[in-house]
């Protein structure tokens, strides 16, 4: 069984039942109700109204209105429009979607079924990270359960709307979940993100309209189906409405999932449901939404955890995986790491990510290494200054702001190593 | 619509990317990663601009917006440019001098901009360890100059559709890879330079081939055409006067070609300049007679002294002759063929013009023959390749060139391509048909032997060789039993429908498919996937032509055409591939025994008294004979001279035993050619030529677009102008030839021609025109023909039913194995040319016989064995070479090596109609060489 701490929470209100994941269990607890009701009771544009007027914002990462999102899928269409649910959860940090395919993959199907219902999708695809084998495992059983009670298929709930699942396993990209590499890769082709416009909602999966939302951002829809737009505001912020699922790592007490009002402070989060820091140390920073986002510093640890309030700390929410670095850590070799990562997993397609992302990570190594020299803390400011908002999808704008967090709270440490001249927290390394 | 770039109001049209209209208005954004040709990735992200979104916009891909307005220069999208220069100039090898590129053309893109943004990388570590690739025989690569802007893939894929080039790795380690990472020589590229053009760095650069490459700028640029197939690829020599060589070659914009180019035009020019060029006329010494083969290679002697492949040996050779004069030589060549004449009559003269040459070369020595040897025995190499496809045409539908243009498949529903090996052969031809089928055309291949061109067809069918008239027939069969003919067409444009009908009756597909070797269904697959099609083209080559049934083959493929509607229409015709740069054109201009210029018939008195006329001498009444026919002629002594331009029959014509005899018989053979060949070897006079790239003159491809060629390099030596040869000859055998120039040549020519007589050099303009052109001042030319009626009496098109009979000389338990012949890519004809060139050369050396590996195993041969071949008529050692392009129970030997000739082998029967050898069937027997 899941120990799985919550506080205020629908999402994951009965994760700690197994049966939550069958079918029938998911039923027991009300499943599958608000689909019955948008499908039978509802007319798609009601239902895209009703997630607008509650605010939800996508779970992914940039936080955009989920139903204006789908409102810009055409109405009249005579071809076919597809939904696609980015379940490649790849950012380091982030578990949360994770947890969502293995406990309730049928909440994501009934959010699914509800999108789909709205957007006029006749097929929805899958797209699951590749290591998430037994996410994937627990997903397809579900697909096939729904197919064989008529949940899926010609005539999903007797409503007469019909609707297809399709589960598509990744290959281990990265970029793969950025949404148009995610198409690229679901046809069958190298994962590189597409040149925009054309948005997806005009030619996406296959040339088709399509629409992409994130695993948890289907799951809240069954809730604000059946209780409504004004409940689920009850949660969270005025901008940044309900609870999200927080996954917490790194040097804490409890490391682990929280679902938590949006807005909820990071020091929260960090002291009362993590724990605190192990060891009795003092924290030295925290990286808020996913190792794309710049970091915050000991002393920003008030900050609620919402877009609006985190944007102005000059950081974001991200996908809500929370690292948190105690006073040990050494913030050059944080660099190196996440400099490692991305130089690793861009696509290569446009140059100053491309090149960009190496010379951030060389630069890293090289101050870590105790060989950087006093320009070397400009030039990576340059160049990740140069990575912004300039390319085909925002990959290199997450690569350059890390970079720029770090170098903005712990310009220190950076200067201590190129006076040094070697690591004075631990001994030099090299990715 | 209107938008604002930088200020300025312009005016861009609908559908144009931001770089488009600033390009259009004057206004320079610089980008690396885009070439017109291509289509816009926005990878470099050199040429973002502000539009007044969050993100900046790559203007190649950004489509423009009514309103838009763009900023393309503010001060942080240079600075922006310039660390983008940075970050690449940091990864290139550190001596810029160096770059391949730069010193090459001096086109280096990125090093203009590091120029502009005077950002060269220094403020960075310098990268490095990327490896050079020095595999390919034309193309060097360093991955270290590589910026990833993916031209050369996108070139691969989207010109010549090749598809060779990705990317490997992900990220900072990302290169650029052939197939599955492996050298570039050793992929499936197959040399055409696509990607070595594109390029902006000097990541991959052509390999000097003449002398040192050199900026285009300290060149001069000629505008000429490619000298090797039917395609005739408008191409720029870029020429280094001073030395008299090429340094390059470019495609050139053009509809035929569209710039591309295969290994042949843009690598294999070098043979003009070689060592070996004749550059005195020679006269066989007296003790060199009798005349016979001179050397070992010719009288099938192998000492092993010579190492396997390579051309004539001079040293065997050239003691037999002496130099001379032109006047001793002329004189010679004039006194001797005047007293056969004389003496035996004007039929005992004959002449072999060339599809090589150009049509002015090809009308003067047509008129030669028939005005001053009296004769018409007058032929070239089209007997060898599609006389029995014009011969089933100017009976079907009275014009024997191609109804429509290749390029014509962008049109096309489905395209049959019917034995044409056209990634070989017509290279430049196979990446349009490549293309259309990306865009929807289907593609149906039907051939023995399973070549490139089959891995891209939506229907393959593998038939036996010699089973093309069951095949077609059951076609026709299915199209009519299933009502998916057009019956209006057939009604008011054809006639003799009903015998048709009636004959392909007894060939449902059932019986087809036995006799073929296909299953009935996929017979019928494809009779519906062409007649269902709304327009279709059929394409054909040797496969169907070089038959002893040729012209039933075409007659089949012109009556599916005809049943189908597709004649007269955008995206349907028929296109016989030709193979010849000026097949097309040397044909049109009569160098054809039983037609003058414009397929005239020469025994038509009405006809015959226009170009007696003409020429003001009385013309020869019979029609002539055809190229195996005056061979077998030489050899009964009905024919005793000759007088051979630019044509090697000993290589090329079926059964050489039997040409040999027939060369030696001859009491006069004068051969003008511009190296010493097979046949020059049994030449009483050798005349010194010119070589294409020496000389002015209008050639013919195989849409009909009738193209200037023109000269960038001096002759050697005392050679001469072929048509100023020709003239000579002519004037001191007592009928006098004298023009001012080719072009003064070419007004005779279209002046005798419906189809031409628009045309003059004048108006050819830098593409060519399409024949006929009513309207060549303005018009490129009618790619559709026939669109209202046929060229025939009554106008209509008619059906020529065909029986399907077997091949003259079926395997057997001596010899088991049907022997096809035909090209390599990288090869021409007899290799005259192509062995003397550097690259090509390097990339296919050797002859070899190819087999598929069953057959193999089943006769105990493997993979790289020397085998002997034996016919009846002959026999090669060679290599053997197992491959599943070919079917079982047949073999395949290319026909460019005089070491292991092909037509040692070959049967030297003839088609009826088109009296066209049999290339492509005969039996033989395969064993390890002793």
């Amino acid at each position: 069984m899941l120990k799985v701490p919550h506080v205020t929470s629908y999402l994951t209100e009965h994760f700690a039942e197994d049966a939550f994941g069958t079918l029938a269990g998911y039923e027991k607890k009300g499943g599958y109700a608000a689909a019955r009701k948008a499908l039978t009771e509802m007319a798609p544009g009601d239902v895209i109204e009703l997630v607008k007027a509650s605010g939800l914002q996508g779970r992914g990462g940039a936080g955009f209105n989920t139903g204006l999102k789908w409102s810009f899928m055409p109405a009249d269409s005579d071809v076919p429009k597809y939904l696609v649910c980015n379940a490649d959860e790849s950012e380091p940090g982030s578990f949360k979607d994770r947890i969502l395919l293995e406990r309730s993959p049928h909440q994501l199907l009934e959010g699914i079924l509800i999108a789909a219902y709205a957007v006029g999708a006749c097929t929805t695809f899958i797209y699951i990270r590749g290591e998430y084998s037994f996410p994937a495992d627990q997903v397809e059983r579900a697909v096939a359960e729904a197919y064989d009670q008529g949940h899926l298929g010609p005539n999903v709930l007797g409503s007469g709307f019909r609707h297809d699942v399709v589960v598509h396993r990744g290959a281990g990209a990265y970029i793969c979940g950025e949404e148009t590499g995610l198409l690229e890769s679901l046809e069958g082709k190298k994962g590189q993100p597409r040149k925009k416009p054309p948005f997806p909602a005009q030619v996406g999966a296959f040339g088709m309209p399509t629409t992409v939302n994130n695993v948890e951002t289907f799951c809240h829809v069954p809730y604000i189906v059946n209780r409504g737009a004004e409940w689920f505001r009850g949660f969270g912020t005025e901008a940044s409405p309900g609870t999200t699922l927080f996954g917490v790592s790194g040097h804490v007490v409890k490391p682990g999932l929280f679902e938590l009002p949006l807005g909820t402070p990071l020091s929260e989060i960090v002291f009362e449901h993590a724990g605190g820091i192990a060891g009795g140390r003092k924290v030295k920073g925290v990286i808020p939404g996913g190792m794309s986002m710049p970091i915050l510093p000991a002393g920003q640890l008030d900050v609620p955890m919402a877009n609006e309030s985190l944007r102005e700390r000059g950081t974001m929410l991200g996908t809500g995986g929370i690292m948190v670095m105690d006073e040990t850590t050494c913030m050059v070799r944080v660099g190196c790491v996440i400099s490692y990562f991305f130089r690793d997993e861009s696509c290569g397609q446009c140059t100053q990510c491309r090149e960009g992302t190496g010379w951030l990570n060389k630069i890293m190594n090289r101050i870590e290494r105790g060989a950087g020299q006093s320009e070397d803390l400009g030039v990576l400011l340059d160049i990740a200054a140069k990575m912004e908002g300039q390319t085909i999808c925002a990959f290199a704008d997450a690569a350059a702001w890390p970079v720029q967090g770090l170098l903005r709270h712990f310009r220190a440490d950076f200067e201590e190593h190129v006076r040094l001249g070697r690591c004075p927290f631990t001994a030099s390394f090299e990715l | 619509m209107r938008i604002t770039i930088d200020g300025r109001e312009i005016e861009a049209r609908e559908g144009a990317t931001i770089f488009d209209a600033a390009g259009a208005a004057g206004i320079d954004i610089p980008v690396l990663c885009h070439d017109p040709r291509l289509d816009p990735v926005g990878v470099c992200r050199l040429c973002v601009v502000d539009v007044g979104e969050r993100v900046l916009a790559a203007a190649c891909v950004r489509r423009c917006e009514p309103g838009m307005e763009v900023r393309t220069n503010t001060s942080d999208i240079e600075a922006d440019r310039a660390v983008l220069t940075e970050l690449l100039m940091s990864e290139q090898p550190a001596d810029h001098e160096a770059d391949r590129r730069e010193r090459a053309f001096g086109d280096n893109a990125l090093l203009a901009c590091a120029r502009r943004y005077d950002a060269w990388g220094d403020s960075l570590p310098r990268g490095g360890g990327r490896a050079d690739d020095t595999s390919s025989s034309v193309i060097h690569v360093d991955h270290q100059a590589c910026i990833l802007c993916d031209r050369c893939i996108r070139a691969c894929d989207e010109l010549q559709n090749n598809e060779v080039i990705g990317r490997t790795g992900k990220g900072h380690d990302s290169r650029i890879a052939f197939d599955l990472d492996v050298p570039m020589g050793q992929s499936t590229c197959v040399s055409c330079g696509e990607c070595a053009a594109v390029c902006p760095t000097g990541a991959l650069v052509d390999v000097a081939i003449g002398p040192e490459l050199r900026p285009r700028d300290e060149l001069e640029a000629v505008d000429s055409v490619c000298p090797y197939c039917g395609v005739g690829c408008a191409l720029t020599y870029h020429v280094d006067r001073e030395r008299n060589a090429i340094v390059f070659a470019e495609g050139r914009e053009s509809p035929g070609n569209r710039q591309r180019l295969c290994v042949k035009g843009r690598y294999g020019w070098d043979y003009a300049a070689h060592p070996q060029r004749l550059r005195v006329p020679l006269i066989r010494r007296d003790d060199a007679y009798p005349k016979g083969a001179l050397s070992k290679d010719v009288r099938g002697e192998h000492d092993g002294r010579r190492k396997p492949g390579g051309i004539v040996d001079y040293d065997e050779v050239l003691p037999a002759f002496r130099e001379a004069t032109w006047d001793e030589a002329l004189d010679l060549v004039a006194e001797r063929l005047s007293t056969i004449r004389d003496r035996d009559g004007p039929d005992a003269l004959a002449g072999f013009g060339s599809a090589k040459c150009s049509n002015e070369e090809a009308y003067l020595f047509q008129k030669l023959v028939r005005a001053c040897f009296g004769t018409n025995n007058v032929d070239h190499c089209t007997r060898l390749c599609h006389a029995s496809s014009v011969a089933a045409l100017l009976e079907g539908i009275g014009s024997g060139a191609v109804t429509t243009t290749y390029g014509d498949i962008a049109n096309a529903g489905a395209a049959l391509l019917a034995g044409t090996n056209t990634t070989a052969n017509h290279p430049v031809a196979a990446t349009f048909f490549k293309e259309a089928r990306k865009r929807g055309t289907k593609l149906i291949v039907v051939d023995p032997r399973r070549e490139a061109i089959a891995e891209h067809a939506d229907h393959y069918c593998r038939i036996k060789p010699g089973t093309d008239v069951a095949f077609y027939n059951a076609m026709m069969q299915v199209i009519i039993e299933e009502e998916l003919g057009d019956r209006a067409f057939i009604e008011e444009r054809t006639e003799n429908y009903d015998a048709l009908a009636t004959l392909v009756a007894d060939y449902p597909p059932e019986r087809a498919g036995a006799i073929c070797g296909v299953e009935p269904d996929d017979i019928r697959a494809v009779a519906r996937a062409f007649g269902s099609a709304d327009s279709a083209i059929v394409f054909w080559g040797m496969g169907i032509s070089q038959h002893v049934y040729g012209t039933n083959n075409a007659r089949c493929l012109i009556a599916l055409a005809l049943l189908t509607g597709n004649i007269g229409k955008a995206g349907a015709g028929l296109h016989p591939l030709r193979g010849q740069n000026n097949v097309q054109g040397a044909s049109d201009a009569g160098l054809i025994p039983m037609v003058y210029p414009d397929y005239q018939s020469v025994e038509d008195p009405a006809i015959r008294e226009k170009f007696e006329s003409a020429w003001g001498r009385e013309l020869s009444p019979q029609r002539g004979l055809t190229v195996v026919e005056i061979a077998h002629a030489a050899l009964e002594g009905s024919v005793k001279g000759m007088y051979i331009m630019g044509e090697n029959p000993f290589l090329s014509d079926p059964n050489v035993n039997k040409v040999r005899k027939a060369l030696s018989n001859l009491d006069f053979l004068v051969v003008q050619d511009i190296f010493l060949t097979e046949t020059a070897e049994f030449a009483d006079v050798i005349l010194p030529a010119s070589s294409y790239m020496e000389k002015l003159g209008t050639y013919t491809n195989t849409d009909r677009r009738v193209q200037i060629g023109r000269p960038v390099l001096e002759m050697p030596g005392e050679a001469r102008l072929d048509w100023e040869v020709v003239c000579d000859v002519s004037t001191r055998m007592g009928f006098p030839m004298d023009y001012a120039s080719p072009s003064e040549i070419f007004d005779e020519f279209a002046g005798l021609t419906n189809a031409y007589a628009t045309l003059s050099h004048d108006n050819l303009g830098a593409v060519g025109k399409l024949w006929p052109n009513p309207d060549p001042e303005r018009d490129d030319g009618p790619v559709v023909l026939f669109d209202d009626a046929f060229p025939t009496e009554n106008g209509r098109a008619k059906f020529v039913p065909a029986e399907w009979t077997a091949a003259r000389e079926l395997p057997d338990d001596d010899y088991p194995f049907v022997l096809n012949t035909g090209r390599l890519l990288e090869h021409w004809h007899t290799g005259v040319m192509t062995r003397r060139t550097r690259v090509l050369d390097a990339i296919a050396p050797e002859a070899f016989v190819a087999m598929h590996p069953d057959d193999g195993s089943a006769n105990g041969l493997s993979d790289g064995d020397n085998v002997t071949v034996e016919s009846r008529r002959g026999s090669v050692t060679l290599r053997l070479r197992l491959t599943t392009r070919e079917c079982r129970g047949a073999v395949f030997m290319p026909i460019h090596f005089r070491e292991a000739a092909a037509n040692l082998l070959t049967l030297d029967e003839l088609d009826p109609d088109g009296k066209i050898p049999e290339f492509k069937f005969c039996a033989v027997r395969v064993s390890a060489a002793g």
